[in-house]
């Protein structure tokens, strides 16, 4: 065997591994896709089903409320299709993930940019409080939370969750930010101040626009965990501004188990990241590779 | 354009003292260079004079006006920056055309300026490409660009040339200085390659550790070094040195290893003569191309030959002196073998204090 078959062999092996990891990062997706579009009964076949007759009714029952999501005669009992709260939940969830992201990422840029560049009293005693903001798993920090968000009045209101969202991303975001800002040659600004701008113009025109690459990598991180997450929302929101992943969790209860529903609801959910991280996804790679490859 | 005077200037840094209380002048259109080894200072100063660094202590003037306590944009000095710093995101057009819109001129107004810094360095080919595409040479042309186009009272360069390869920073180095030439340009440059300080210099101003070593043409730092730093310093290879001790026989001379008496002549004489030394112990120092081995110098002492480097026109030879090392820097068509000994005559020696390493003669 030669260099150049050997290397063709290698390829493929490559190519076969890279394969069977795929398989199994996409089977839980399979799974829930397939368990959304089973019938109830198709879904607990066993062995599991290959082949089967999609149907869309889980997904109609994410929207709709029914009695256990059976819509039609139930009883003799007509069962009119009402409007779920999915749809409100949401949105949101919508609401919730970029208004905090968007705050998040501009707050955390502003301030990567101070601690990169600014002689800051206490820097890095500063920045480590910053990040231990998320040392802790939020369960140990609900109850107190809980309580002073009831003293407060921000109980179940989209504001109160927004702020924590933006709070908990901050962290992230401040350190992402400062080394993205670290990488971008600080000869850039003192070429703008010796030229005749203000250090604020200075941000604005040259700074801004080459942090764009970081803030969008920002951006996507922590538009996914905030869309993802699940504790605060189930512990700080009542009905009102319950957003969509908890909600899910919750049909647990209410009817017995209904898997086909709750995989049906799962996978609305993970649609709209995919979709987002997908249009964003070059910046993310270039976010990664950022500080690897100076120009 | 502006003369610049630079009174007293110290900076530090916690402890560290960048800048220890520096004053040296500019004249209006004179280039001046900043040199010395990295570390010593200069780039802090150029930073003072530019106000990118607010000095702890000491005043910068431009003519008569005390700009230190300004800010760089209220300056009007041009900065070009080791990595040009020119803006990726835009054209060559708009990097030349930055500083002008800073001041708000009117569009044709600005046009016109930067069409005659286009034309002046011949950049018309590069006016719509962003800076990525173009060479380190070409961004350095734009760079300057952005740094003439703003007719500003001071020049300022730090290592403008340290990013361009070999061939084209000798060429680069002799259209900068035309350049600075033809518009008359107050300049301060910045730079650790002697080389680049002696072919564009009008004035050297030689720093370390913080401190001016030596303000001086090229030719007087270079053939009457203030110390033993200049001297090690500037000019490649470096200057030779042999410890000595003043001894007196007919004349006033040095004894080197103990054995070879060099005699003093004229001035050098009369200067060792007339400073009365706490000790005795000097240093000589001597060019390589004063190391001669031609018959018609007196030879003073007897080398072997240690190292023979041939560069072309010129050969280096290192001899073996004793227990020194002597380069020499001898005519192409001489010919040396390894091991050979040679009677070697020194012209034009200076004679460094052993003890404070000043130039006595």
């Amino acid at each position: 065997m030669n260099e150049f078959q050997r290397r063709q062999v290698k390829n493929r092996i490559i190519v076969v591994i890279l394969v069977g990891m795929l398989c199994v990062y996409l089977f839980p997706i399979y799974w829930m896709f397939s368990t959304a579009t089973k019938t109830k009964l198709d879904a607990f076949s066993l062995p599991p089903k290959w082949v089967w007759r999609p149907q869309i009714e889980n997904f109609r029952n994410v929207f709709y409320v029914g009695a256990g999501g059976a819509l039609g005669r139930v009883k003799g009992i007509e069962v009119k299709p009402k409007p779920s709260a999915f749809l409100r939940q949401l949105g949101n969830s919508i609401i919730v993930s970029f208004v905090s992201t968007l705050l998040a990422t501009f707050l955390g840029a502003l301030s990567g940019y101070v601690f990169s560049r600014m002689r800051v009293r206490g820097k890095d005693d500063l920045l480590f409080v910053i990040l231990s903001s998320r040392m802790l798993p939020p369960v140990v920090i609900a109850i107190p939370l809980v309580m002073m968000y009831r003293a407060l009045g921000l109980f179940d209101t989209l504001f109160g969750l927004i702020i924590m969202y933006t709070v908990f991303n901050l962290a992230f975001a401040v350190w992402m930010m400062r080394s993205f800002v670290d990488d971008i040659p600080i000869e850039y600004e003192e070429a703008a101040l010796v030229d005749g701008y203000s250090r604020f113009q200075a941000f604005f025109k040259f700074i801004f626009p080459e942090m764009r690459v970081g803030m969008v990598a920002t951006a996507i991180f922590s538009l996914i965990m905030t869309w993802n997450e699940f504790t605060f929302s189930l512990l700080l929101t009542g009905e009102r501004a319950r957003t969509a992943v908890p909600s899910i969790a919750h049909s647990l209860g209410t009817a017995g188990v209904n898997w086909g529903h709750i995989a049906a609801g799962s996978f609305l959910m993970v649609l709209p990241v995919v979709v987002f991280t997908f249009l964003l996804g070059g910046n993310l790679i270039r976010g990664f590779t950022f500080g690897a490859i100076k120009e | 354009m502006s003369s610049v005077r630079v009174e007293n200037l110290w900076k530090k840094y916690g402890k560290v003292e960048a800048v220890r209380g520096v004053s040296f002048e500019v004249k209006e259109g004179e280039f001046t260079v900043l040199l010395g080894p990295s570390g010593c200072g200069k780039t802090t100063t150029l930073r003072c004079i530019a106000g990118l660094e607010l000095p702890n202590e000491g005043k910068i003037y431009f003519d008569h006006d005390d700009v230190t306590p300004l800010s760089p944009a209220d300056r009007n000095i041009a900065f070009v920056f080791q990595l040009y710093a020119l803006y990726p995101h835009l054209s060559v057009y708009d990097n030349i055309a930055f500083p002008l819109r800073a001041e708000g001129l009117p569009r044709e107004e600005v046009r016109k300026r930067v069409e005659e810094v286009v034309e002046l360095l011949q950049i018309r080919d590069l006016v719509s490409l962003k800076p990525r595409k173009l060479t380190s040479g070409q961004k350095q042309r734009v760079a300057l660009g952005r740094a003439i186009v703003r007719r500003p009272r001071v020049f300022l360069l730090d290592e403008p040339l340290s990013n361009i390869d070999a061939k084209l920073r000798e060429t680069t180095r002799a259209e900068l200085k035309k350049l600075q030439k033809s518009i008359h340009a107050t300049t301060i440059y910045v730079t650790h390659d002697q080389v680049e300080a002696m072919t564009m210099a009008d004035k050297i101003v030689v720093m370390n550790f913080g401190d001016i070593q030596q303000i001086g043409s090229p030719h007087e730092v270079y053939h009457y070094p203030a110390n033993l730093f200049v001297a090690r310093f500037i000019g490649s290879p470096g200057m030779n040195f042999i410890p000595g001790e003043i001894t007196r026989r007919e004349t006033v001379g040095i004894m080197v290893n103990g054995a070879s008496f060099i005699p003093l002549h004229g001035e050098q004489a009369e200067a060792v003569e007339r400073i009365s030394l706490s000790s005795s112990q000097v240093v000589v120092g001597v060019r390589p191309e004063n190391v001669l081995v031609s018959p018609e110098v007196e030879a003073v002492l007897e080398g072997e030959v240690y190292v023979f480097e041939p560069l072309g026109a010129q050969n280096i030879v290192t001899f073996r002196v004793g227990t020194h090392l002597l380069k020499a820097l001898l005519p192409g068509d001489t010919m040396f073998s390894r091991g050979e000994r040679v009677s070697l005559g020194l012209k034009e020696i200076r004679i460094f204090d052993a003890q404070s390493q000043k130039l006595i003669a």
